[in-house]
């Protein structure tokens, strides 16, 4: 799930406006764009790169490893599935508000296909000083600087602060994955996690959750036997209970979800549970004493 | 979006699914008159709380003095703090044996899980913590299904006699409801069995994922609105997520979760956040009716603009911030904090326009707001 520079991507919904300012930065910071899609410009050219009527074509013309979906949501479950049958290697969707059986259809395909699924609700990938795909601000110098943390993100502007507070305490990300603030999703905490921890460049890892579902809890069953250390901070501890806090995952339903057990669960783990995101510097400077700068 | 038994029930029905006659009355000589077309009744309180029985909002009757003597009763109750504006008159069934079954979404396992036991009637959470044996769960592959064959295997072997094949056409119909109908979670408890052998649903929770309203728009109509603060439904009026809390420094963040590490950190360094308010995602170039909702609150008296733009721009964001600022001019004290996509921008308007110096901290902008509303 970690994107390299070398890997071609392509943009579904490329014409859109906010599909045409994204990949526009997407291009500018290095990663491979392609080509797009829509089907009612096919055969133009946008942003410099062709436009396709189908994630099909795209693979037959010039082939592709990843696709980005700038996409709205009734219409994301057609397109999703049209990438992975295209043979998507990974897929990332940052549509917000899909049904939730359209999730469950899309990812039963990419599991039936070998395709790994980002999101939905996600702000995207980025792999500092390389590419990023997505809606994040990977060309933000003061964000993004390549080093040896991996950040794991249900949530995009949040993660985004995390980032912010690693790069000013002098240290850099390895790569960071959003995974998106709904409740079914392609991408775990746990799966995020485990890939980091196989990571050769990756030397720490932070966890950025929130409440509502288990993803924190079954990320910290496998954190227990890591030997890389992991800092998380948990959104959401003031929140009321039976509130959907924004994100349809983010909801306290009894005693499920809430901030505590999540706490509970990775500090059981020997995970460094944070309680504002300032303090991260800090808590990395204990885990990783020997590695003050970036790189 | 949750369905009140009335307005679930029908759902039921046209999935095939056996229910009682009856009929919906607001006044108790309406639930007098649906009653004398079906002598043996029982009267239902229709509200969006759980525990109606034991509350006392459900009454058995036989003919229509003693249903609209019910309704009277139960028309005066208030059962989960609402107040009973309606009932549900009902035939009455002669119960047999009580069985539950639910089709849900279990996002952990990311598909369709569909429950049956022989254990209904019951809270089903009761019975999972006190006979987990006692409910049988089958995890369903979406792109298969869960048809009667796949039904007849989960049901098996459960004692049901002559009514086995009903019971498993029921929960086959029951998933088919909750996959045309984009259902988060439908539930059926209890199922009963009466003494002539009908399988008859009795009561009926239906959860419409809010996601797919715009594809089930006849629905739309027919769930109950979360309970909302005035502010509240104008900020989903707005398309806004506003939650109104009890605290007075007022919160102006993008993204759910920035939103709430705002309000955490206010509770963290002693203040009390007096709203949960993002203006993230697709709503980023919301930031006057955001903010004008924001003010409203009389009890707010200080605010906090906290951005840290990823898809969501912060000079977007900013610039209608500072436009709503100059047009509504609060005396309010507000504090930013902004980093992120359009971050340059952002902080000079908010610099030239205000004439405030951004703070580099989230949390030194938030412990300003705290000193400032105190």
């Amino acid at each position: 799930m970690i994107l390299r520079g070398s890997d071609r991507v392509l943009v579904q919904g490329i014409t859109g406006k906010q599909g045409t300012f994204w990949t526009e930065r997407m291009q500018a910071y290095g990663t491979k764009i392609m080509g797009g899609v829509n089907p009612k410009k096919a055969g133009s050219q946008h942003c410099g790169v062709p436009v396709y009527a189908s994630a099909r074509e795209a693979m037959a013309d010039g082939g592709f490893e990843a696709s980005v979906m700038f996409i709205p949501p009734l219409g994301a479950k057609a397109a999703a599935l049209d990438a992975i049958e295209a043979g998507a290697k990974t897929l990332v969707i940052l549509t917000e508000f899909i049904p939730v059986q359209d999730v469950m259809i899309v990812l039963a395909a990419a599991k039936a296909n070998g395709c790994r699924v980002v999101g939905p609700n996600t702000a995207g990938l980025v792999t500092p000083g390389d590419c990023f795909v997505g809606i994040m601000p990977g060309f933000n110098a003061n964000i993004f600087q390549p080093g040896p943390v991996g950040v794991i993100s249900r949530s995009g502007s949040l993660g985004t602060l995390l980032c912010l507070n690693i790069v000013r305490a002098g240290f850099g990300q390895s790569a960071f994955v959003g995974l998106g603030g709904d409740p079914v999703s392609g991408t775990s905490t746990r799966e995020a996690l485990e890939h980091f921890d196989r990571d050769e460049r990756t030397q720490a890892v932070v966890i950025v959750g929130e409440i509502g579902g288990t993803k924190e809890e079954e990320a910290a069953e496998y954190a227990a036997g890591m030997s890389k250390p992991v800092v998380a901070f948990i959104a959401g501890r003031a929140a009321p209970a039976g509130k959907k806090m924004g994100h349809a995952g983010a909801i306290v339903l009894g005693d499920r979800g809430t901030h505590a057990s999540k706490r509970q669960a990775l500090e059981r783990a020997g995970v460094a549970v944070l309680d504002l995101p300032s303090q991260v510097g800090e808590a990395l400077a204990a885990a990783l004493p020997r590695q003050g700068a970036t790189e | 979006m949750n369905f009140e038994e009335h307005a679930a029930k029908p759902l039921l029905a046209d999935k095939g699914i056996p229910v009682p006659e009856g009929a919906i009355a607001s006044t108790a000589a309406a639930a007098g008159e649906i009653a004398h077309g079906l002598g043996a009744v029982v009267v239902k309180a229709q509200v969006p709380a759980g525990k109606r029985g034991k509350a006392g909002g459900i009454k058995a009757a036989d003919g229509a003095e003693a249903a609209r003597r019910a309704a009277t009763e139960i028309l005066a109750m208030e059962i989960g703090g609402h107040p009973v504006e309606r009932v549900l008159v009902e035939a009455r069934a002669d119960i047999a044996r009580e069985l539950y079954g639910a089709v849900l979404t279990d996002t952990a396992a990311g598909c369709p899980l569909v429950m049956f036991s022989t254990k209904g009637g019951m809270d089903i959470e009761e019975v999972a913590a006190s006979d987990p044996d006692a409910i049988r769960r089958q995890l369903v592959d979406i792109a298969l299904g869960f048809d009667e064959t796949a039904a007849e295997a989960l049901v098996r072997g459960l004692d049901l006699g002559d009514a086995e094949g009903q019971v498993a056409a029921t929960l086959a119909a029951l998933y088919r409801l909750y996959r045309e109908r984009d259902a988060e979670m439908v539930e059926i408890n209890p199922l009963v069995i009466t003494g002539e052998g009908q399988v008859v649903a009795l009561d009926c929770k239906f959860v419409l994922d809010d996601s797919a309203v715009a594809r089930q728009a006849d629905l739309a109509d027919l769930g109950t609105a979360e309970p909302a603060t005035v502010l509240e439904a104008r900020g989903g009026e707005a398309g806004l997520k506003y939650i109104e809390l009890d605290g007075d420094v007022g919160v102006l963040a993008n993204g759910a979760g920035l939103t709430m590490t705002t309000m955490d950190a206010i509770v963290h360094y002693g203040g009390r956040p007096a709203n949960f308010l993002e203006i993230g995602g697709e709503a980023y170039t919301k930031a006057v009716p955001a903010l004008e909702l924001v003010l409203a609150n009389p009890r707010v008296k200080s605010l906090v603009v906290n951005f840290c733009g990823a898809f969501a721009r912060c000079d977007v964001m900013t610039e209608g911030v500072v436009r709503a600022w100059e047009t509504l001019t609060p005396a309010l004290p507000v504090f930013f904090s902004i980093h992120g996509t359009g971050e340059v921008e952002a902080q000079a308007m908010v610099r030239e326009r205000l004439g405030l110096e951004p703070f580099d901290l989230m949390d030194d902008a938030i412990k300003a707001a705290i000193g400032a509303a105190r």
